[in-house]
Order: C-alpha cells, then structure tokens, then sequence
C-alpha cells in the first residue's frame, strides 16, 4: 500500500525546522520526501495546513496489563494512544506480577505485537517487586526489551539501594527513571499541601516532598554518571534544581505532564477524585514554572503519565480514591492549546518534546522524518478543536479532569509502519 | 427569608443571612428544651436517621434528642469501620436509606468531603455532623448561638481558637461562620498543629498564646489529641500546657467578660485548666443545650418547617 501526505508542514525536531514537503510511504517506509511528488497508485492524504511530525512517543503511560485489565488493557490502551497520535508508547511496569522479570517483559511485547495499535515499548522495574530491597535482573530485562527502568509510583526510599540502583543501570547503559516522592513527607497526603487543602480538611503534600528526592537523585546520577530521568516533575523547586544540575553538566532529563503544566490544586474544589493525581496538582506558581521549564529546555519531555481507573474506584470520598489520570487522548490537545498557542513553545520544540527527545532517553531510534526511514507519522491539524466527552474515549477509563474542556490542534492521522490506525479522528483497527 | 437548601454541609458556603436564620430559629427551639413537657408535633410522621462512622456520643445524642423533641422517628445507624476504610459503602448505604424513605441523614465520617458526596446522590437532606478534618458546621452553629446569647452580637468581637488547629473541623467551620457574622478570628497553636495558610481563610495566625489571647471576648479551646504525640507532632502533653494550656494567669490577658468555650470532652488539666472550665466566665455546659437547639433548628428548616418560618 503506498500513501501520499500531500501539502503538509513537515516538522523535523531535531533541527528545529518546519519545510512543506509530500512525503510517499510505501512498504512502510518513507519512499521520498518533496515538492510536488507524483504518485499514480498512492491513496492521497491532504495535510494542508497540518502539520505532519515524525510518530509521537509517550514515555509513561500505565497500559495495567497484566494484572488490572479491567482499568485497561494492552488493547484499548494502544487504541487510546493511537487516538491520541502516539505511534507509541513505553508502559511503566507497575502491573500484577510488576514487570521486573523477563517473562513479564516478553508478555507484554507478544501482546503489544499481537494485539496493540501502536508500538509499545515495556520498561522494566529497577527492583523485585519494586519494594525498593532487592536489584532486579536488569540485564535479562534489556535483553528481553526493556527499554528503561522504572519503579514508577513508588519511590527507592532507601538512599544505598538508589546509589546501587544507578551503579548497576549505569553499567548496563540504561536510562533510571525516577518517581521523586519522599513518603516521610508526603505521609499520607491526597493534594497539594496549601490553602485549598487546609480549606478542604484534606492533607496536603507539601513541594518539598518532591524536591527533595529530586535533589538526591541528582546527587546520587552525578555521582554514579547513570542517565537519570525525573518523572512527572511538578514544582517550581524540581525544575530549578534540574536547570542548576545539567548547567554543570549531570546526566538528567525530566518530564512535564500535561495536567501539571494546565491545571492547579484548584481542580480538586468540590472533592473531584477525577484531579486526584501523584505528584498533585500544585499552585499557580508551579505551573508557571513548569511551563518556563519547558520554554527554556530544563524539561525535555511532555509525557501523560496517563494512569487509568475504573469509574467505581474514583466514585469514592476523596481520600479513600486511587491517584491519576488519563491523559493519551487530551495531550495533543493540551499541548497546542496552552503551550504552542500561547507562544510559550514553537511547534518543532513541542513536538521535539513529544517525539525525539523521548526516544533519545530511551535510546530508540526514529525521531525524525527521512527517507528511507520506518513511516511512523503523526499529522496534527492546529485549528481543529473538539469537547472533551468521556462517552468518545477509547480509554477503558474515563477518569479525566478535562471533561468538556474545548480543545485546539488535534492529530488527525496516526500511522505505524506506514499503515494508518487513526484518520480523520476515527480509529480504523 | 425562606431556607432553600436541600442540605447543611459546612459554613462556607452559607450566607449570613442562612446563619442568622439558623440562629433565629434556635431561639424558640431552646425555649421547647426548657419546658417539662419536651415535645412538639412538629416532625411528626418524618425519618431523621444517624448515620455515624466514627463514636461521637455527643453530638450523635445531641442530634438523637432534638429530634425527638420534634416528633421525628429516629433511628442511629453505626456503619463498621472496615467497610469505611475501604470506601466502598457509603453511596450504596445512602441510596438504601433513601430507599427506605428516610427524610434525613446525620452524617459523621472520618472522610473529609464525605457528607458533600453523599448529599450527591440521595435526595434527602444531608446534615454534615463531621466530616474529617474538613467541616463540623453545627458545632460552629452552637459556639456563635452561644456567643450571641451572652454577648447580643458577634460584629466586632475578638474571638481566639486555641490547638490544634490542623485536624480540627471545628476550627475550620467556625472560621467561616464568625467571619461571615464580622468577627475578627486568632488562630493559636504549636506550628506542626497549623494548617498552611489558613489566613487565607481570613483568621489572624498566632504561635505565642499570650498575644493570641490579647483582649479578646471569646475563647474557644479545642481538645488536643494525644494521638498527635504520638505522630511527633508535639513532643508532650507536659510542654503543650505549658505553652497553650488555658489556665486563670492566661485569662488576665483577655477581656474581664471573656467568654471561655470547648466543643467537648475535656482534657481537664492540659488544654484547658478545671478552674477556667468550671468557672464563671466558662459557658461549656450551656453549649450543650445549645447544641440540642441549633439542630431541632435545623432538622426544622431542612424538612420544610411549616412555612419555613420560625414557629411561635
Ligand atoms: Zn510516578
């Protein structure tokens, strides 16, 4: 099957340029790249005032299986990226058994193989269970494929087990994925610590909760040389102190979610389990400095953190509700309506944070468009706007704070391999 | 002014209009509780029900008596605390009490935002009698009918809440209720028991209880928990008596008409001194019957009333 993107804005993010170019796929790769290519037997795809992006990656994604399908599965998970204009995805493996074995590894690449829309790239625990006591088996785990390391939603408390941790992964040439949360501090918390949780009787975690774990890893990735990433960062605290670390030249990446750079603590008045979310939805400040994170470059990735659960589980008195949000579906969105429509990220930038810069922390290749290269492309289209409706998501769950929120600058093809899996919004697996 | 609301949650979100009302209506109330002959047909053929998920005897008889008073058949329901830590039965209790057609439902939970759920999905008026550290709005109802009773308004009085402020829905409620009616609020306590940035709530945050207590009309003691010692908040009851114990000596420091309050049970002897509890200036004990007049108000707007007017 070949396919010609005709008349589209084709954004390299690598060299921060955007050139209007047709692109033929054919055979699931990209036959050519230029003006005006004539093709007989292509189907046309007119991308004109689209523009067209090397396939999006979302790096933390929580795809629930095995173990929770009934929140989401490997199906409907890949179904919502595919949604969403993620080519593909990295799943964090706090699933049932944890995937900090090689068996748990290579299920999740069959099942991805067999039954996802788009790839899906596992990442394995940093240790056994993620009880943050014992090392797993990280060589098995990359060479069965994992692709970072991770014990997601839990903190490594233990300072020694972390150094050892970063030693070990370091040696192996694989990247750390830390969840920074001192659990001293953020000791029974459901929302940020402040006025809004004083005024709702809620316990509050207060940013240093964060901080803190975020300047220890620093210290212990500085010390050990081991590709540290900061997952989810939130604070104006966090993004300062990576900003100092890579100014002297420590290996540290970090991640933005869509939620933390759109929504403060104020999301959660009227006890919304739906805005209940790990680390929490911080202040007006925090936002501001996560945005400038993202500006300046401090923080190199966008990634969703999308964490689904099912509607009875979130139907519950605000602190008795599970933590997280799904956010595959919404981040296009979110990310031109308020960073690239603001003015506060160029295209290529946002979509360098989408897409390369990802792949260069998990050491994948792709990231750009060129011939030759695999056809993973995503097309997003910035002047489409559509409601946010739980009843349209492909998500098993709807647990979403941005329900009926109008978002502007929607991916209108999803391609894999040089095979779309969404069109003009529709899903066609 | 007619009550409109299907529910009393908490005090923020009441006009002072809606607390003046509240507060009127207890007069007669009180009046019923005074007589021999403690009844009124008034709810006679309405379900109030308890519905309570952690002991509180106090407030649970204080809802339980008034009403009776008013004719209502009660019933006290105590929900088990292992299905409560796992959040799981608490819409479908409501909806079968609902089912059952109960006309109202006294909740107590240790979930902050508990009662605001529930009144979501059962029609019947909800009553917040506590929710976690969030609201405990007729206790706040009966401190500013007592303060009103003793001192004719609360516009312009000086009130000081002394504690623990932090896990205290009394706080909180009162908070709300006296700055709506034109009080000026003092917080005190040891700075592990405040909750960040409670001014913004509109109180004046003190760690030094003698400025706290500087002139002011109304005291108002909370009850300290040992379980706080124990959680490291403060390192003994020695030293939190020592430093916000209210005894005589600190009552020099407040107007000579001051007011002395505390929403039961005491501590006697380390929050609060048993000489100041029992003396002269401490209306504790009238509290009470406060309480028992605040809530047949209540129970009264919430189901109707006759005209929604105060009766005669
Ligand atoms: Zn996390």
């Amino acid at each position: 099957m070949q396919y010609l993107i005709k008349n589209g804005l084709v954004v390299d993010p690598v060299n921060e340029t955007m050139s209007e170019l047709d692109i033929l796929v054919k055979d699931g790769v990209i036959a050519e790249m230029a003006q005006n290519i004539q093709a007989e037997e292509a189907i046309i795809i007119d991308a004109k005032d689209c523009y067209v992006c090397p396939g999006l990656l979302d790096m933390h994604v929580h795809l629930r299986e095995p173990g929770y399908e009934y929140k989401e599965d490997i199906e409907s998970g890949t179904r919502a990226a595919a949604m969403g204009g993620f080519t593909a995805v990295a799943c964090m493996p706090n699933t049932n058994p944890v995937a900090d074995t090689a068996a748990v590894i290579n299920h999740i690449i069959e099942r991805s193989a067999r039954l996802g829309a788009v790839r899906v790239y596992p990442i394995g625990a940093l240790t056994k269970g993620s009880l943050g006591k014992e090392l797993t088996e990280m060589a098995d785990l990359k060479a069965a494929g994992a692709v970072a390391l991770s014990d997601d939603g839990q903190p490594v408390m233990d300072a020694g087990m972390m150094y050892r941790v970063m030693q070990y992964a370091g040696m192996l040439g694989l990247t750390v994925v830390s969840h920074c949360e001192d659990l001293s501090l953020a000791a029974g918390g459901s929302m940020n610590e402040g006025a809004v949780a004083t005024m709702l009787g809620l316990k509050g975690i207060p940013n240093v909760a964060e901080e803190v774990m975020v300047a220890r890893d620093i210290l212990l990735a500085e010390s050990t040389g081991c590709a540290l990433h900061l997952a989810h960062i939130s604070t104006a605290g966090s993004v300062r102190l990576v900003r100092q670390a890579k100014a002297r030249g420590v290996r540290v990446t970090a991640e933005a979610t869509p939620h933390h750079f759109s929504l403060t603590e104020e999301a959660v008045l009227g006890y919304n389990t739906n805005a209940k979310v790990n680390p929490p939805l911080r202040r007006q400040e925090d936002v501001a400095a996560v945005q400038e994170g993202l500006r300046d470059g401090t923080i190199d990735v966008i990634a969703t953190d999308h964490a689904p659960h099912a509607y009875h589980e979130k139907d519950v008195e605000f602190p008795y509700a599970p933590n997280g949000l799904i956010g595959l579906e919404t981040a296009v969105g979110l990310v031109f309506s308020q960073l690239v429509q603001p003015g506060i990220l160029t295209v290529p930038k946002a979509i360098a944070k989408l897409c390369s810069n990802p792949r260069k922390i998990l050491n994948l290749p792709g990231g750009q468009l060129i011939p030759g290269g695999v056809a993973d492309i995503t097309i997003i289209d910035p002047e489409l706007s559509e409601v946010v409706d739980p009843a349209k998501l492909q998500s098993k769950s709807k647990n979403t704070p941005f329900v009926r929120w109008k978002l502007t600058g929607l991916p209108t093809l999803t391609m894999v391999a040089g095979q779309p899996v969404m069109q003009a919004r529709r899903l066609l697996k | 002014m007619y009550w409109q609301r299907k529910d009393l949650l908490g005090l923020k979100d009441l006009t002072v209009e809606e607390i003046n009302l509240i507060l009127d209506t207890a007069v007669p109330m009180k009046e019923i509780i005074g007589r021999k002959i403690k009844k009124t047909p008034t709810l006679r053929g309405r379900s109030v029900v308890t519905l309570f998920y952690e002991n509180s005897t106090r407030t649970r008889s204080s809802f339980d008596l008034a009403a009776k008073y008013l004719s209502a058949d009660t019933i006290g329901l105590a929900a088990a605390s292992s299905s409560v830590a796992k959040g799981e039965s608490l819409r479908d209790t409501g909806l079968t009490l609902n089912a059952m057609g109960v006309d109202v439902v006294v909740l107590r939970h240790p979930a902050s935002g508990a009662a605001e759920y529930l009144a979501r999905y059962v029609p019947a008026a909800v009553i917040n009698a506590g929710d976690g550290t969030h609201e405990h709005p007729t206790q706040a109802l009966l401190d500013l009918f007592t303060i009103r009773e003793k001192k004719g308004s609360i516009t312009g009085l000086k009130v000081c809440i002394v504690g623990d402020i932090m896990h205290s829905r009394v706080a909180r409620s009162n908070i709300w209720g006296l700055t709506k009616l034109g009080a000026e609020v003092r917080v005190v306590g040891p700075a592990t028991l405040m909750p960040p940035d409670i001014e913004q709530m509109g109180a004046k945050v003190y760690t030094d209880l003698a400025q706290a207590l500087e002139g002011v009309d109304v005291v108002n003691v909370l009850r300290i928990q040992l379980e706080r010692q124990q959680q490291g908040l403060f390192p003994s009851l020695r030293e939190y008596s020592r430093l916000y114990g209210i005894n005589q000596a600190r009552l020099e420091l407040t107007k000579p008409d001051a007011l002395i309050l505390h929403p039961g049970p005491m501590n006697r002897g380390v929050e609060i001194d048993p000489q100041v509890a029992y003396g002269s200036r401490s209306v504790i004990n009238e509290q009470v019957t406060n309480g028992v007049a605040v809530r047949m108000a209540l129970l009264y707007l919430l189901t109707g009333g006759e005209y929604n007017a105060i009766p005669h």
